[in-house]
């Protein structure tokens, strides 16, 4: 385990490089390159279809890539939850976290110790009895986030632990997620909340396989190219192919423009959003383009 | 016309000795977008399931367009459910000419809109979905509803695509339409021109965003290491968030966050309260006053 909050003090760092994942006809990943690294927390966002699962797998070691290199540690280090949460229906919330202490070679005391400490944190202490299945989504979500950090892995991988899941679950989820980063893991998210991405350390944005953006949150919104400005309506013609809308009002992004007129500070929701705009605007020409 | 499209005055629904819903007044007035928040049990569905007239209040009165729910007031209804409420083994095209019959229109208000063209003849469950969500918003929309109820629209979608649903909603309100919308995701309140938050079955704030944030402030810490801090305010029981290196600690004030710290090197200073915070509050001293209750005789 290396010291908690002090970046790059190991020089560890668990990732892809250049990674390819072909399914037949699909790449799935197409030349991946990502780092997540101890004590922080890196956030996997894209849309459906990103290739968020397929990174999060390699990483987790469930899916060999067809090309490139994948830098985890042994099985025994990682955590994993997968999409759709890594619980088992039929084992009750206290049966799933000690077949996971086995199967980890957790010894018994500590993680029934660990386990009850996690448990009472994320509002799950009354439920130790119930079957997994007949939890609500959030604490089954919970259940699963802490099945995976019960052995403190140094690589949490967790497929979209907050998906559907009610605000107030959300915050024990963070709480968990935080809890594990403090305590020296290199955890990896994925999601598609952006508030979430702006939480975290680090972000890579994903789109149809390709990586769009990677950094922490400053830097990817410091790369975004063009200008923004804020409209009442969606701009007709042309301008209104790179609009869209925000709280109310209209974003018009401004791919060239380097005067900042009335320009406002993106985020990093402007930043990602632009980038998918960006990709869709190349691949689907303005009629008459000369393209 | 002065009818609308949704007068709720202290509806009550209980389920044997729990009440799901508690003396809940709604209103939702023609072109107007309203967000209703709330956690898991908040009474959310519920309230919506009485609107559609699929459960009978228990107590108050529900009138959608001046009347009882009823068939005839569904009909004026398009609802998109959290499982988006399409066939799966039907093609976009079948799954919107089945509703357009339902609903007695003419094969006119199956016409598929633009971005779902090319997936006309693809079977639904075959499609990702955010395709299926567009699809599910063309069927609530095709028969252009005077009310529109939207139970967690945007679940799971990029950002992109979720603009253009709420550019969907926009188009309907801006038309004259009702708009009654869930959302778990506090960045769409935004979208939204009134709030109302459900906790434990009531109704336990009203208005814009930035009246429910109100003047609610939190601790916010930057420390040399945010690890060691995390550990030090977790210690002290207090409950804190992690976002990017820095800390935010609701419900305690700098002095009481600066001794927790004890002699860690960090900055602590008093920031507004996101709306999001402010929804956690609201929901726990709900759940707070909800357990006083419990222990009445």
């Amino acid at each position: 385990m290396t010291a908690p909050g002090a970046p790059g003090s190991a020089g560890a760092w668990w990732g892809t490089e250049d990674v390819c994942v072909r399914f037949g006809d699909t790449l799935a990943l197409n030349d991946v390159w990502f780092r997540a690294e101890p004590g922080r927390v890196s956030a996997v966002v894209g849309g459906d279809g990103a290739g968020r699962t397929t990174l999060l797998r390699c990483l987790a070691g469930a899916l060999a890539p067809t090309s490139g290199r994948v830098r985890r540690p042994i099985p025994l280090e990682t955590g994993y939850l997968s999409a759709g949460s890594g619980v088992y229906p039929d084992l009750s919330v206290t049966e799933n976290l000690a077949f996971r202490a086995t199967a980890y070679r957790v010894p018994a005391q500590q993680a029934r110790e660990r386990g009850a400490e996690l448990l009472a944190r994320a509002g799950l202490d009354r439920v130790g009895d119930r079957l997994a299945g007949q939890l609500s989504g959030g604490m089954r979500q919970k259940l699963g986030v802490i099945a995976a950090m019960l052995h403190h892995p140094d690589l949490l991988v967790l497929d979209e632990p907050t998906t559907g899941v009610d605000p107030v679950s959300r915050a024990d989820l963070w709480w968990l997620i935080a809890r594990a980063a403090a305590g020296g893991a290199a955890v990896v998210l994925a999601t598609s909340y952006l508030d979430e991405a702006e939480r975290a350390h680090d972000v890579l944005v994903l789109d149809a396989g390709t990586v769009l953006a990677t950094g922490t949150a400053d830097q990817i919104v410091a790369a975004m190219p063009g200008t923004l400005t804020v409209a009442s309506a969606r701009p007709a013609g042309e301008a209104g192919r790179g609009a869209w809308r925000r709280e109310g009002r209209w974003r018009v992004w401004n791919p060239t423009a380097a005067d900042t007129a009335g320009a406002i500070a993106p985020d990093l929701q402007d930043a990602v959003t632009v980038a998918i705009l960006a990709r869709e605007l190349a691949l689907v020409p303005a009629a008459g383009a000369s393209r | 016309m002065t009818e609308l499209p949704v007068q709720a005055v202290a509806v009550t629904r209980a389920f044997g000795h729990f009440v799901a819903v508690d003396q809940v007044d709604l209103q939702v007035r023609p072109g107007e977008v309203v967000g209703l928040l709330g956690a898991n049990g908040a009474g959310k569905t519920t309230l919506i399931r009485l609107l559609l007239g699929l459960l009978r209040p228990s107590g108050g009165e529900i009138r959608l367009f001046g009347e009882p729910p009823s068939r005839r007031t569904r009909a004026r209804i398009g609802y998109v459910p959290q499982g988006l409420g399409l066939y799966d083994d039907l093609t976009v095209g079948e799954n919107l000419a089945f509703s357009a019959a339902a609903f007695g229109e003419g094969p006119g208000a199956a016409a598929l809109p633009g971005p779902l063209l090319r997936y006309g003849d693809t079977v639904v469950g075959a499609l990702p979905l955010g395709v299926q969500r567009t699809a599910a918003f063309a069927e609530a929309l095709a028969h252009r509803p005077d009310l529109l109820v939207l139970d967690e629209p945007t679940s799971g979608v990029d950002p992109l695509a979720r603009a253009r649903l709420w550019e969907t909603v926009a188009g309907a309100a801006a038309a004259g339409a009702g708009v009654l919308v869930t959302t778990h995701y506090m960045d769409e309140a935004g979208e939204c021109d009134r709030l109302v938050v459900m906790a434990a079955g009531r109704v336990v704030a009203r208005g814009t965003a930035r009246e429910i944030a109100g003047d609610a402030r939190i601790s916010v810490v930057q420390a040399e290491s945010w690890a060691a801090a995390f550990g030090a305010l977790e210690a002290a029981g207090l409950p804190v968030a992690l976002v990017g290196r820095t800390l935010r600690v609701p419900g305690a004030p700098p002095d009481a966050v600066r001794r927790a710290l004890g002699d860690l090197p960090a900055a602590v200073a008093s920031a507004p309260a996101t709306l999001e915070e402010r929804f956690f509050e609201l929901t726990l001293s709900s759940a707070q006053t909800e357990a006083r209750r419990d222990r009445r005789p």
